[in-house]
């Protein structure tokens, strides 16, 4: 069977759409952090998918950009968490409603 | 069969024989071996220390700023390697860039360090 | 490879002067990261406070002259096409420069009050600011994404900065968990644009798109919808905006202000960038869905602000019905409109900064119920006559800048044929004028048993809050040079 790009660009989509959906459902802080790392590492392997099939450099060099600014973001992302949990062990998204909304 | 397939192959009949030799290795000695189980032989063994608590354990939360800030200057590394394989073409210009780059990186730890992030408190 | 590495290397070329507004910004705040690391002490917030000012004017004047250069010469674009110098970019480093001035002058008087690190949230914000500059100019979706992390990472933080309350913690996370969400639609959105079209160069996405018969409709319409999701979340736009009310009630107020102005100009600049200027040949797709969102955007900010109780709470669902006019002059798609999205964002910053100071004088950062504003009138009659004319400016009553502003995008809907949508632009400002004349009633309306406490106004708070009002008038009273400077700032896509 012959793998196609297509068949990863399915397959970041995928990652996506669980990430997505991971993130609005989950109510653990430190899961819904993953599930933003699994929703942009969808969007890394349909880059990197797209690169392979237009022939060019460029895609895989915004993957370069994509993991450090996650990596940045995740590191903020823990450092809330932390600082709520140090306050509040045990938090899940729903309790976290001081604010009402 | 296609030649990526047949490669895979290869690695699939290397995986087959070490399961295979391993499994045999265990089930030779089981027949074997004398069996006279007692309490103190059937706890986990844990290189000699008494194995205590379960297997859930909090690590320390001293551990976590290491670990960010592991990862933040491991993933800008990532901006190094492909510079690196080509540092003669880029020259001057290039390496004034990466000098910038990494001025900048290290200020940052410069300024983790004199927080005080450094310290195991 | 190795026939590859024979060849030259040609740098891209640089333009650094253009490049120098953002690179004060960074400048100054590497430079206040190493004087509070290197202090014995902990760094006085007045040198914080000056620095920030002195970079802020520094890089308005360098944008001045490039202002000028522009007007002169015409646009381009540097790095390789990445980074557009053309009016547009300098007119929103110009807004975002004026709201860094403002924030940092209110952040002065607030970070003394609550006791929080100086040094830091000045270094935050300003990267966020050079990320705002740096989203508005960007020529390249990469470096657009770029931007918009330094600008919504650096807010995160600052939102998170008060160690005491944690109302401040938990907004921050909410705005955490939607921006990092909004940021994965929109870099999805990018994929899908390069896969489309074979770069993520604007330029090149302009002059692809208009050249190709386009084969690969499904996979453009996707990244369309995914970029103008995750940018709607961004600027609040209706039915995205639900993180609002708790993120502007829960921040500091200096951040709320900060996040109303900047995080919302700097979202429309590259949704005007992508939308307007990169994807103008297929405007026939997008601006239908564009309009939809204005008008649920309009509908759900008047109606939801009536129905709050809290200052904050009802600012921010009039910051989302703002973000509804804005939308309109958008889905123009004409040269008109978009001056006119321009006009509103650039008097918007102006009310919407002032009217935060006024609130972040008033009492705790999350609890700003009405009552609180009783009184306030006769205990504080110029402040309260202030902030009177920021609110109606922001409901749009003549001789403010925010009637013009309201005007234009309304002309810019009429001149579009789309009638329906001025009509509910009208509606909409109606209703929405209720709200903010609620406010001001509970002001003017003698409550003997309700004494407000008096809150005590910081200087710098007394001066942002007199520019804004100032500026407000002036706008309104004679618009013309501010519709000019608009007319000239629309982008326009320039190969380097």
């Amino acid at each position: 069977m012959d793998v196609t790009t297509g068949w990863y660009l399915v397959l970041g989509a995928l990652l996506f759409v669980i990430g997505g959906t991971g993130l609005l459902i989950r109510r653990n802080p430190l899961v819904m952090l993953m599930c933003v790392e699994l929703m942009l590492n969808g969007v890394n392997l349909s880059l990197v998918a797209f690169a392979q099939r237009l022939d060019d450099i460029g895609g895989q060099t915004v993957v370069f950009f994509v993991l450090v600014v996650a990596a940045a973001e995740v590191v903020v992302g823990l450092g809330l968490v932390v600082a709520i949990l140090r306050r509040r062990p045990g938090t899940t998204a729903d309790d976290l409603s001081t604010l009402r909304g | 069969m296609s030649e990526l397939l047949r490669s895979y192959l290869t690695v699939g009949i290397f995986g087959v024989a070490a399961i295979a030799m391993a499994g045999a290795m265990l089930t030779i000695a089981r027949i074997l071996r004398p069996q006279r189980p007692t309490p103190q032989k059937l706890i986990a063994y844990e290189s000699g220390v008494d194995p205590v608590g379960g297997d859930w354990a909090q690590s320390q939360i001293r551990y976590y700023v290491f670990a960010v800030l592991f990862v933040l200057f491991d993933v800008e590394a990532v901006f190094i390697f492909p510079w690196a394989t080509r540092l003669e073409v880029y020259g001057t210009f290039g390496l004034v860039e990466m000098a910038i780059f990494i001025f900048i990186l290290v200020l940052g730890l410069f300024y983790a360090w004199r927080k005080g992030v450094l310290r195991w408190v | 490879m190795a026939t590859q590495s024979v060849l030259a290397f040609v740098g891209p070329s640089v333009n650094w002067w253009a490049l120098l507004p953002q690179m004060i910004l960074l400048g100054a705040a590497l430079l206040i990261m190493l004087v509070s690391a290197l202090a014995p002490k902990q760094t006085s917030t007045p040198f914080v406070t000056v620095t920030t000012m002195c970079a802020a004017i520094t890089s308005y004047i360098v944008a001045t002259g490039l202002w000028n250069d522009v007007q002169r010469d015409g646009p381009s674009s540097s790095i390789a096409s990445a980074f557009g110098i053309d009016g547009f970019s300098i007119f929103f480093t110009m807004l975002i420069l004026v709201a860094l001035a403002a924030t940092a002058l209110l952040s002065h008087g607030y970070l003394d009050k609550e006791g929080i690190d100086a040094p830091e949230f000045h270094a935050l914000l300003l990267c966020s600011a050079a990320g705002a500059i740096v989203m508005a100019s960007a020529n390249d979706l990469v470096v657009m994404f770029i931007g918009l992390e330094a600008l919504s990472i650096g807010l995160y933080v600052m939102i998170a900065m008060h160690d005491r309350r944690q109302e401040a913690r938990e907004s921050a996370i909410k705005y955490f968990v939607l921006g990092a969400f909004s940021s994965a639609f929109l870099l999805y959105g990018i994929a899908l644009t390069y896969g489309a079209t074979g770069s993520t160069n604007l330029i090149h996405i302009r002059d692809y798109l208009g050249a190709v018969v386009f084969r690969d409709q499904h996979l453009l319409m996707a990244a369309m919808a995914l970029l103008l999701v995750g940018l709607s979340f961004k600027v609040a736009a209706a039915p995205f905006h639900f993180w609002a009310p708790d993120v502007y009630q829960g921040a500091p107020s200096p951040v709320t202000g900060w996040m109303a102005s900047v995080a919302k100009a700097a979202g429309f600049a590259a949704l005007l960038r992508i939308f307007f200027a990169a994807f103008a040949s297929h405007r026939i797709d997008w601006t239908p869905i564009v309009s939809v969102l204005a008008a649920v955007t309009l509908v759900v900010g008047a109606v939801m602000a009536i129905l709050q109780n809290d200052v904050k709470r009802m600012l921010a669902f009039s910051s989302v019905s703002h973000a509804g006019y804005v939308l309109i002059a958008v889905q123009a798609a004409t040269d008109q409109g978009t001056a006119a999205a321009l006009f509103y964002l650039f008097t918007y910053t102006f009310m919407v900064l002032g009217t935060f100071a006024v609130v972040g004088a008033m009492g705790r950062d999350d609890d700003h119920p009405l009552a609180n504003y009783a009184g306030l009138g006769r205990s504080r009659p110029v402040l309260a006559i202030g902030f009177t004319i920021l609110l109606l400016a922001q409901a749009g009553i003549p001789t403010t800048s925010g009637f013009v502003a309201k005007f234009q995008v309304i002309a810019a809907a009429v001149n579009n044929k789309n009638y329906v949508l001025a009509g509910l632009a009208m509606i909409t400002a109606v209703v929405g004028a209720f709200m903010y004349l609620r406010i001001v009633m509970a002001m003017y309306v003698d409550n003997e048993e309700q004494k407000s406490s008096v809150p005590s106004w910081h200087w710098s708070t007394k001066v942002v809050v007199i520019a804004m009002v100032g500026f407000t008038l002036l706008a309104g009273l004679v618009p013309q040079f501010l519709i000019e400077f608009a007319e000239d700032a629309v982008p326009i896509l320039i190969r380097g």
